[in-house]
């Protein structure tokens, strides 16, 4: 596994727990905004974070790899009608 | 009067969007196109589709309502873990499933199982399985428009025909449109929806003279100052909902949508925005659900606050049905309307009358599944495809569609909503503790059919089971989908490693 993957890996892992969020469970104060107790802003910024990471995701782990299965489309779905006749033979 | 015309003229822009869309037929062959729009989705349709395909009345309503009784936990409970789960599951399993789609031409998540493990009733199992956990999901839908649009017009569109109304817009686009109608009138929903939350969150602040004295009125008494932290529920119980997103890769309308897209570049934004998405549409109607609390010179908000006192202080001789009055008298699914009809002008009342249609009515996505998996899985494997030919298998799939929408109707003219709202979450427990089959079908090439079958039924089980011995499954103040989910996963494993796997030439045609 390369470097950057483990570190993505790390930081998936980082943001579930993250989730669980004990430090503010029983604090509504500060109020970001003069309004919003700190559970709920924490949860706002929590979905930013995800977003983040998800972009880090497709920039750098993106499976490349699995787009080229298209080219194979056509030729394949002959290949599935036969396997579709295989499988009803259980 | 006017918040009704404009809903109306909405229903009226949303049923021409999918004939419009129906019109638009691509090149691919005709069940293809019907039901999976070609797989020639572009980008912002594939994501606001997608993210309006797993938005339903919960969002609006429901989310408000929870958290007018529970407080900010709802944000956590239910957004911010299915911000990072749901894309998650697209990046890995979505972006898979697209690939495998296109290489091999399935079009629902039993067709892959059936020639990925090299069987076919077990497949039809796995069909009837997933079949019978969306149904209420379809049921609940029509249900919701009826309500929803009772609600807007004042109760001038009576339930029966509100229910009809919408049932009747749904059933033409997707008859008419296919997936492509469906995708093309979630967009169109989806737009109006999130720019919901905003409006109404501006709109009902200068309504009440800004948020933070109302806050800090909630603050200040011991009854709701809980309400803006999570003292009340413990903290395993708020990990337990991390499994729930696991079911929205594993719904039926999730996977096919996946298959939906041109490109597999086109998952890239939904991923990264669906988080965003999230946070645009959830934060402001959980925080109006919780600042409702404060606002108790609204005379119908003041009514189910005083209903919830009397609940709370209630002794526990009290009849059911009085206890059970209390609670719908209590509940706070139409705070976020009352708040609108209080503070919005009535245009605006109108526009965001329909935003709220917009994510009330979410059944089309489900409606369309159940026909594509019914002819496909059904139909066209049994020898109806073969023997009729296409175009009467797409046929097929249309009058399946009057059918499905004629009955939903019917059972949500009679049944009464609460056994529907708790099949629903029975549903989403079913699903997570499906999504192993998917999971070991996309990466573990050493599953076989026979652990596929064990997972089926223990989730038919399972879902049995809670359904009918309360808190069953509950261990250690977990939620029931959590033991569900790992018994799930260590039958796949076990059942699997105890039996044949599938043949080479198969795991090989499956290694991407």
């Amino acid at each position: 596994m390369r470097p950057v993957h483990l570190l993505l890996a790390a930081a998936i892992a980082a943001l579930y727990v993250l989730h669980q969020d004990i430090w503010f469970w029983r604090s509504a104060t500060p109020l970001v905004f003069g309004f919003l107790p700190i559970g709920l802003a924490y949860h706002g910024a929590y979905c930013i974070a995800a977003s983040a990471l998800m972009w880090a995701l497709t920039r750098l782990a993106w499976p490349a790899h699995l787009e080229s299965a298209q080219s194979s489309f056509s030729s394949a779905r002959a290949a599935r009608s036969g396997s579709t006749s295989r499988a009803r033979q259980e | 009067m006017i918040p009704a015309v404009i809903v109306f003229c909405y229903l009226g822009v949303v049923l021409y969007i999918g004939i419009f869309a129906f019109r638009h037929q691509g090149s691919g062959g005709r069940a293809e196109d019907y039901f999976l729009a070609g797989r020639a989705l572009g980008p912002a349709v594939f994501l606001l589709s997608l993210f309006g395909t797993n938005m339903t009345a919960f969002t609006i309503l429901g989310s408000a309502g929870h958290a007018f009784a529970n407080g900010i936990v709802t944000f956590g409970l239910m957004a911010s873990s299915s911000a990072f789960v749901i894309p998650l599951t697209l990046f890995f399993v979505g972006t898979r499933m697209w690939a495998l789609g296109k290489r091999h031409g399935f079009m629902t998540p039993v067709q892959m199982f059936r020639d990925r493990w090299e069987c076919g009733h077990i497949g039809t199992m796995i069909f009837a399985l997933q079949a019978a956990l969306l149904v209420p999901y379809i049921i609940i839908g029509v249900m919701g428009g009826g309500t929803a649009l009772r609600a807007i017009t004042g109760g001038v569109i009576p339930y029966w025909l509100g229910g009809a109304v919408v049932a009747l817009v749904v059933m033409s686009y997707v008859f008419f449109g296919g997936m492509r109608g469906t995708a093309w009138v979630n967009t169109f929903q989806t737009v109006l929806f999130l720019s919901f939350g905003a409006i109404a969150l501006v709109v009902i602040a200068r309504g009440v003279g800004g948020f933070p004295a109302a806050i800090e009125s909630l603050m200040a008494s011991p009854a709701t100052a809980p309400l803006l932290t999570r003292e009340r529920i413990s903290p395993l119980f708020f990990f337990s909902y991390t499994f729930i997103p696991l079911s929205t890769i594993a719904f039926p309308h999730i996977t096919i949508f996946c298959l939906t897209a041109r490109r597999m570049g086109q998952f890239k934004r939904t991923i990264i925005f669906y988080p965003l998405c999230i946070l645009a549409i959830w934060l402001p109607c959980v925080f109006l659900g919780v600042a409702a609390n404060a606002m108790r010179d609204v005379p119908r908000i003041e009514q189910k606050l005083e209903a919830r006192q009397a609940l709370a202080s209630a002794p526990a001789s009290m009849p059911a049905e009085e206890r059970a009055s209390l609670r719908r008298q209590a509940a706070g699914d139409d705070v976020v309307p009352i708040m609108l009809q209080q503070f919005a002008p009535l245009w605006l009342a109108g526009i965001l009358g329909a935003g709220i249609m917009a994510a009330v009515m979410a059944s089309d996505s489900q409606i369309l599944a159940l026909s594509t998996m019914f002819t496909e899985d059904v139909f066209a494997y049994y020898g109806g495809k073969a023997r009729f030919g296409e175009n009467v298998q797409v046929q097929t799939g249309r009058i399946f569609v009057v059918l499905l929408t004629v009955v939903a109707y019917m059972i949500a003219l009679r049944a009464p909503q609460s056994i529907f709202d708790l099949a629903v979450q029975y549903a989403f427990s079913g699903y997570s503790a499906l999504s192993p089959l998917l999971i070991a079908a996309l990466f573990w090439k050493r599953s076989t059919k026979w652990g596929a079958l064990a997972v089926t039924l223990w989730v038919a089980f399972a879902v049995i089971y809670t359904a009918r011995v309360p808190g069953a499954l509950a261990w250690f103040g977990l939620m029931p989908v959590v033991p569900m989910t790992l018994i799930s996963c260590a039958l796949m494993i076990v059942v699997s490693l105890m039996t044949r796997p599938p043949s080479h030439e198969t795991v090989q045609r499956y290694s991407l």
